[in-house]
């Protein structure tokens, strides 16, 4: 788990580092993140752009997706395909909801998106979207399972 | 004898073309209109909000003309939107502009 936190902190550290801040010799550490790339632990290692840093003019957008509880999940799949779609998820409160992240150049091309490809798929019953403004905060859920315990059976249950 | 753009308006489009009445940017009524004569019905039923939205965006313009293929009718939906009505008075003006118009279409058939 510290080896998940230190690499979620910085994923670019040497093994030989991280293996020195928790006293541990880097060969272990090596073997450690070796195994959790092969469970599938650690998914990819990826860079965190900062869009408006980086000159690229976009806007976030939160969708709520009311759909039709027959045709959720091939919604959800369908929203999953789509690359301006970046986070796809269901919930169940009164109504069974999508809820997906959209980028978008501007706010024109975001509603003309959600009107030309959200709104005609086949269950879509009402969309609120929420627009945002400024992001406060942005990680990734720590890990709090030991890896050192995971066995073959509980990767395969993880899948 | 039929003239092909008047059969053209009167058809019915596909669910990926038809008209989704949102009350503003991203949100959804539920609503949608997939021919000319649903449209009209539409009108009448969609919160006041919405139509105010996209009048004043030329959405039902622009619906009409490259969907329906009818330029008669997005020129009638310009000339109200330029008399700047809201509310009530909006549903019922575009109602009367649509309705007639949809009138002269199936009588010319």
């Amino acid at each position: 788990m510290k080896i998940l936190e230190m690499l979620q902190e910085d994923a670019r550290q040497t093994y030989t580092t991280i293996g020195k801040r928790l006293g541990i010799a880097h060969s272990t550490v090596y073997d450690r993140i070796k195994r959790m790339e092969n469970y599938g632990i650690i998914k990819k290692y990826t860079a965190l752009i900062d869009a408006e840093k980086a000159g690229a003019k976009s806007i976030t957008a939160i969708m709520t997706i009311i759909t039709d509880p027959k045709e959720s999940e091939k919604v959800a799949e369908k929203l999953c395909k789509i690359p301006q779609v970046t986070e796809v998820y269901t919930s169940l409160s009164e109504e069974l909801q999508i809820i997906a992240k959209v980028t978008a150049e501007s706010q024109e091309s975001l509603h003309e998106f959600i009107a030309t490809t959200v709104a005609p798929l086949q269950g879509v019953l009402r969309i609120r979207t929420s627009i945002v403004t400024k992001k406060f905060k942005e990680t990734q859920p720590l890990i709090t399972n030991d890896p050192k315990k995971l066995t073959p059976t509980e990767n395969q249950n993880r899948r | 004898m039929k003239n092909e753009t008047e059969v053209k308006a009167l058809k019915t489009v596909p669910r990926e073309k038809a008209f989704y009445f949102f009350t503003s940017i991203g949100n959804y009524t539920g609503e949608s209109a997939s021919s000319l004569k649903e449209f009209m019905e539409k009108i009448n039923e969609v919160n006041v909000k919405s139509l105010e939205f996209h009048l004043y965006r030329g959405d039902f313009e622009k619906w009409a003309i490259e969907v329906l293929e009818d330029k008669k009718l997005a020129d009638e939906i310009s000339k109200l939107r330029g008399l700047n009505y809201y509310g009530y008075a909006l549903k019922e003006q575009l109602y009367n502009v649509v309705a007639r118009h949809y009138k002269e279409l199936v009588s010319s058939i």
